[in-house]
């Protein structure tokens, strides 16, 4: 593995956000509309570690950074190349709790270290050939399969089928693990529940207070649907105000939606973040075979039009988007000044599913 | 809506209070009976009457707080229309607050944090909220207690502020001030100018302390006017204008509970505003004279069943008397005045027959001494008003007979003084109570003035013993013949019967508890009653004098030597003594609501005569019902004082270098050892102990000879600290029942400290037990190592040595407590005892000793052999 630590940045957030006052960013897209084009089966999941495992991974897809890490670099690589600035590890469910699909809980941290190396290996590459644009890699801490502020039984409102503690356990886990890999930010997304996130961000906290260093966290919430709402009800602006203690280097939206429909929340965000505003939507609504059908060309140009309208620092895909959607992303917002965070107005500013300020 | 409120609404933020179990009884009942679903409905509610954020707070002996604060925010998560608003999640127990963060997905408030532990704890709260990601209310409270003036509140916030913002980068718009509303009005005249002190500390806050808020808890302000709404309303109205002037931007109001700032009364609007801005001395005054026009209106009527108001007039006043009910009494009293020939009649008639109910079924057993207590407050205030117009008329009330009751000479304690005085008012005696602390001489000169039928004499320490011995021979003395009664905790028939009785010839009656009171005055009362219980008491103090004569010590008792050479002991040169975290005094200040943790309840119960373990008395078939009441009637009297800091609680502690010598144990002033700060005298077992040793406190502590470093502690708490004046404030209104329970709950409060303070030292200021866990149940069963003797008590039963612990506290000039003559504390709510932490030590009785010891113990303490004998007196046979 090649290493380049003495060329990169110590300090990633100082830098990023240096870069983010002269440009938009590119973020990558999908990494599992990817592995879809590689038709991987069953054998294929399993590599050659896991010949033996004792039920079906296919569909494991973080699984692939032990299983196939050349696949997963190789698309790391072609998101880099289509202009991305900054690439997600394939870590989305790497915790404790989501691998306890496959009965893979115990591989959770090598994942995390092992998709982060990957992802940092191909970043450090690229940076290496165009030193000039530097490229980071974000460690993604994903939303779980669960959720701690909604009940998984009608019948019983109280009833949660994970605590605050058990995902605390889990993200720090695999917190350690991104940081140990090499990752130059933490990326909390996809976040339908934010008490899932404010766990997260309050493992994360936990570890970098533990190990003695700070490490830019980048937020990204889901509004599910045409509500406006978190899955766990919160307006995008409430749901600002419940992660704004993380002192983020970027909070924005991603998934769920395509860029037409998730335009008002990203809107809404960006009137009140103090930070860079990111945004990732998805390449359309999926059609009736599941796909998704926007082409680059179209998500381009609601992009185009968000920075224009100085909305947004960030700008990626998520699921059904390709290097092709992030090229023509990035092609389109070449050139367009980066929206400016607001300043902070000092006011108290609280939430439950909406916003209160005072 | 009037123009303030809309003004106040625009700066000001209602934060909703129904769903806090410390504030809303209702809301307290449907937690307590799992009514979650009703809970909820409260807080949606609130809601829908526009509380912009709502407070939660499940502070509740009863209760699992975390388990309860868990539950209802994981519930109300999934009501949309209640967790739209922010919550303020509200404990004065820290794992409550993190239960809670753990749950709310939006941007909570913390209520609250405060410098009270010092800063370690402090900033590592603060730490944690900004992790959860909340903001927190901030209490002007520090090590050195809660902050009253101007310049206290603004210091504490200020350093507060600088901690926060700097030491962890707490966001400065997060950060809530409470800097402490307390009531004015009150009477006490260093109350006076609170309000002014939180409104100017306000405006001084918000403006030099930037971005950052203040809030308060309105309620307090006006707590010396309860039941009377009209007049708190007004009063909250006034405060909150010139508050939120001054910059509070948050608080905890109920909105029902606030009056519309331009429809107040001019004349009580002036009055209010005297009071508030504290414009002139005579501003409490004028107010209270004036509340009593405002009242009526406002006022709550429970939603009981008021059938009974159907009743005739003089039915309604025994049922009123029977259920402890003062709703009503005075329109009802007055309505049998009307109808009444002379207002005495009155009295005499209806108020009478309802109290002969009353005494009837309280001697029946299907009444309780609470019940009892609360029908004697009904009682004074029918009579209250009665009379200024049976003055008017001139009219003699005719009393069953004059009592003068008094504490001895030396001893503070009175409640159970109290208790026999309010009964016997219930069945008519008219009682002169002279209080606690009375010399024999005041005793028998009123009693002389004031041709008293009969004389109570109350005491709880045994040095008491004596005192009434000492009044026994005076009454001989001067030609007294009334009859003496004799009660108190350590009084007995025995002692009566061989200490008292034989120095006065007129009857000497031991009555050992409350409801025997009635039943010996009746008969020392009539005429024809006295002669045969006179004899018949003779002959049986004479039987016990008998009996007494002829005990034989169960266990032969052997000389000192011998009881010396059977000495407790341990391999000193293997065992080695913990060595203290901290050594030398400190001094402890706690808040009251830590201290309710290690309430043991069971002898709260025992206090008002009613017997059984808690909380198995709550389910009890007979008395469980009143314990129920009364335990309820506590838990709001113990929130009042909590939140209204209307008791204060204040201890000291020091660990010293010690070693024995002999049964003495000398205490150093250094780890030197060669400077003796004081030398404590214990005394040792001197009965024949075939089987176990023969104990003295001393052996716990490594001789001197053996070289080994050891230790002991002392301590002196009280949780009485304005007690005394609370209690007459109760008593003044008429109220016994809550100038009683007072009493009752600060005893409670000062044991409790005193096993707070001994977990302390344990875990930390010795720190032989760091980690020790216990519940509240474990505590009381001792469950732990060392032990804390009481001088005074079984094992250590000689009162002057408290003045060694005394003298090495420094305890007068850091706590304020005294010693009387006597070596009763004052305040009453206090302990002071010993630490050992030797992991044998055990409690035990000395019981009798002989002359031997009593010889050695006169020559240690450096005494006459009669100095000796009158202090060991309930030791020596």
């Amino acid at each position: 593995m090649t290493t380049t630590v003495a060329k990169l940045p110590t300090n990633s957030k100082q830098s990023v956000s240096e870069i983010a006052k002269d440009r938009i960013l590119i973020l990558d897209g999908a990494m599992g509309t990817m592995i879809q084009r590689y038709k991987l089966e069953e054998d294929d999941y399993r590599g050659e570690r896991f010949v033996d495992w004792h039920c079906d991974v296919k569909g494991n897809n973080d699984l692939l950074v032990l299983s196939q890490p050349k696949i997963i670099y190789d698309i790391h690589c072609e998101y880099l190349d289509a202009g991305a600035d900054i690439i997600e590890t394939n870590t989305f469910n790497a915790t404790t709790i989501s691998m306890a699909d496959y009965d893979m809980q115990s591989l959770a941290k090598e994942i995390n270290i092992a998709a982060t190396k990957l992802a940092r290996e191909a970043a450090d590459k690229f940076t290496l050939e165009t030193p000039d644009k530097p490229r980071f890699v974000a460690g993604v801490l994903g939303p779980t399969n669960r959720t701690a502020s909604i009940s998984p039984d009608v019948n019983d409102p109280g009833k949660r089928n994970v605590s605050f503690d058990e995902l605390v356990e889990a993200y720090s886990e695999a917190t350690h693990g991104l940081i140990e890999g090499g990752a130059d930010f933490i990326l909390i997304e996809t976040i339908f529940d934010t008490l899932n996130a404010k766990a997260a961000a309050f493992a994360v906290d936990s570890v970098f207070d533990e190990l003695n260093l700070t490490l830019p966290v980048m937020i990204s919430g889901t509004i599910t649907d045409a509500s406006g709402r978190t899955l766990s009800g919160q307006t995008a602006e409430a749901f600002y105000y419940s992660l704004r203690h993380t002192n983020p280097l970027s909070f924005g939206l991603n998934c769920a939606l395509g860029p037409d429909l998730l335009r008002q929340y990203v809107e809404e965000i960006s009137n009140q973040a103090e930070c860079l505003v990111s945004a990732h939507p998805n390449a359309g609504l999926p059609n009736e075979f599941g796909e998704y059908d926007m082409e680059g060309d179209e998500m381009a140009i609601h992009i185009k039009e968000w920075a224009e309208s100085g909305l947004v620092n960030i700008v990626g895909g998520c699921c059904g988007s390709s290097p092709e959607h992030i090229q023509a992303i990035a092609n389109a917002v070449q050139g367009i000044k980066p929206r400016k965070p607001i300043e902070s107005n000092f006011k108290l500013r609280l939430s439950g599913l909406e916003p209160f300020v005072h | 809506m009037s123009q303030t409120t809309q003004q106040a609404s625009a700066t000001f933020i209602n934060v909703g209070e129904r769903t806090n179990v410390t504030g809303s009884a209702m809301f307290k009942r449907l937690i307590l009976e799992d009514d979650y679903e009703k809970a909820l409905d409260v807080a949606r509610q609130q809601v829908e009457n526009g509380a912009q954020i709502i407070d939660i707070n499940m502070d509740e002996a009863m209760l699992d707080s975390e388990a309860a604060m868990t539950r209802f925010l994981n519930l109300i998560a999934s009501e949309p229309d209640i967790s739209r608003v922010p919550i303020m999640i509200d404990s004065s127990k820290w794992s409550v607050i993190e239960a809670g963060l753990k749950c709310v997905q939006g941007k909570a408030i913390v209520n609250s944090i405060s410098l009270k532990e010092g800063e370690e704890s402090f900033l590592k709260q603060a730490k944690l909220i900004k992790r959860y990601g909340a903001a927190t209310v901030v209490m002007a409270f520090d090590e050195t207690g809660q902050a009253d003036t101007q310049a206290r509140k603004f210091e504490i916030c200020k350093r507060s502020y600088e901690l926060l913002t700097e030491k962890v980068d707490f966001p400065p718009e997060d950060i809530i001030f409470d800097p402490n509303i307390f009531a004015v009005a009150t009477g006490i005249e260093e109350h006076n100018n609170y309000a002014v002190d939180f409104i100017e500390a306000t405006r001084q806050i918000r403006s030099e302390l930037p971005h950052c808020h203040v809030s308060g808890g309105l309620s307090n302000i006006s707590f010396s006017f309860r039941g009377n709404n009209p007049v708190r309303e007004a009063m909250h109205s006034v405060f909150l204008y010139y508050a939120i002037k001054a910059g509070m931007d948050m608080g905890i109001v109920n909105a029902g509970q606030l009056a519309v700032y331009d429809d107040i009364p001019a004349e009580l609007k002036d009055a209010v505003e005297d009071v508030i801005l504290n414009r002139n001395p005579e501003a409490t005054d004028t107010l209270l004279s004036l509340a009593p026009k405002y009242q009526g209106d406002g006022k709550v009527v429970a939603k009981e069943n008021l059938e009974w108001r159907e009743f005739p007039v003089n039915k309604r006043l025994e049922y009123a008397l029977v259920k402890g009910i003062t709703d009503f009494i005075i329109e009802d009293t007055e309505e049998a005045r009307l109808n009444a020939e002379k207002p005495l009649h009155v009295i005499e008639g209806p108020l009478m027959d309802g109290m002969n109910v009353v005494g009837d079924l309280f001697g029946e057993g299907k009444m309780f001494l609470p019940q009892v207590v609360k029908s004697a407050r009904v009682m004074k205030k029918a009579v209250a008003h009665l009379e200024p117009f049976i003055e008017l008329e001139k009219d003699q009330s005719s009393s069953n007979g004059k009592i003068l009751l008094a504490t001895v000479k030396g001893d503070v304690h009175d409640i159970g003084k109290n208790i026999v005085g309010v009964v016997l008012q219930c069945n008519n005696y008219e009682i002169i109570d002279l209080g606690v602390m009375v010399p024999a001489a005041k005793i028998l000169q009123v009693a002389k003035d004031e041709k008293v039928e009969m004389i109570g004499l109350s005491g709880l320490i045994t040095p008491s013993l004596d005192e009434m011995v000492h009044v026994a021979k005076e009454m001989q003395r001067l030609d007294f013949s009334v009859p003496l009664l004799i009660g108190g905790a350590t009084t007995s028939k025995a002692h009566t019967a061989v200490k008292i009785e034989q120095n006065y010839d007129s009857p000497v009656v031991y009555v050992p508890n409350a409801s025997r009171a009635v039943g010996v005055c009746q008969k020392l009362i009539s005429d024809e009653l006295r002669p045969e219980y006179v004899a018949q008491l003779d002959k049986e103090y004479a039987t016990v004098r008998d009996q007494h004569a002829r005990k034989k010590p169960r266990s032969k008792p052997i000389t000192l030597a011998q009881a010396r050479e059977n000495a407790f002991s341990c391999d000193w040169q293997v065992y080695q003594p913990p060595k203290p975290a901290t050594l030398g005094v400190s001094t402890i200040e706690v808040g009251l609501e830590e201290l309710i943790d290690y309430i043991d309840w069971t002898p709260f119960f025992l206090t008002w005569s009613l017997a059984g373990k808690y909380p198995r008395i709550l389910e009890d078939e007979v008395v469980g019902e009143e314990a129920q009441k009364l335990f309820a009637d506590a838990t709001q009297m113990l929130e009042q004082l909590v939140k209204e800091k209307q008791l204060g609680a204040k201890g000291v502690v020091g660990i010293f270098p010690a070693n024995r010598v002999n049964d003495d144990i000398e205490i150093y002033t250094d780890e030197s050892r060669s400077d003796i700060a004081g030398v404590a005298h214990h005394l040792r077992q001197q009965t024949d102990k075939p089987k176990g040793f023969n104990y003295c406190l001393s052996d716990y502590i490594a001789p001197k000879q053996s070289k080994r470093p050891d230790y002991i502690g002392a301590f002196a708490v009280t949780a009485g600290i304005g007690e005394d004046e609370l209690a007459a404030s109760f008593i003044d209104n008429g109220d016994d029942y809550n100038g009683i329970m007072v009493k009752a709950l600060a005893d409670r409060l000062a044991e409790a400290f005193a096993e707070y303070l001994h977990e302390k030292v344990r875990k930390d200021i010795w720190g032989f037990a760091t980690d020790e866990d216990l519940s509240n149940d474990d505590l009381i069963r001792e469950k732990y190592q060392g032990i804390r003797p009481a001088p005074g008590y079984a094992a250590c039963p000689e009162h002057t040595e408290k003045q060694l612990i005394w003298d090495l506290l420094d305890a007068e000039s850091r706590t304020g407590m005294k010693l009387t003559e006597s070596y009763a504390m004052w305040p009453g709510a206090a302990v002071s005892g010993w630490y050992f932490s030797h992991p044998d030590a055990r409690y035990f009785a000395v019981a009798q000793i002989q002359q031997d010891q009593l010889e050695d113990y006169a020559s240690r303490k450096g005494w006459s052999l009669a100095e000796a004998q009158k202090w060991l007196g309930p030791n020596l046979s």
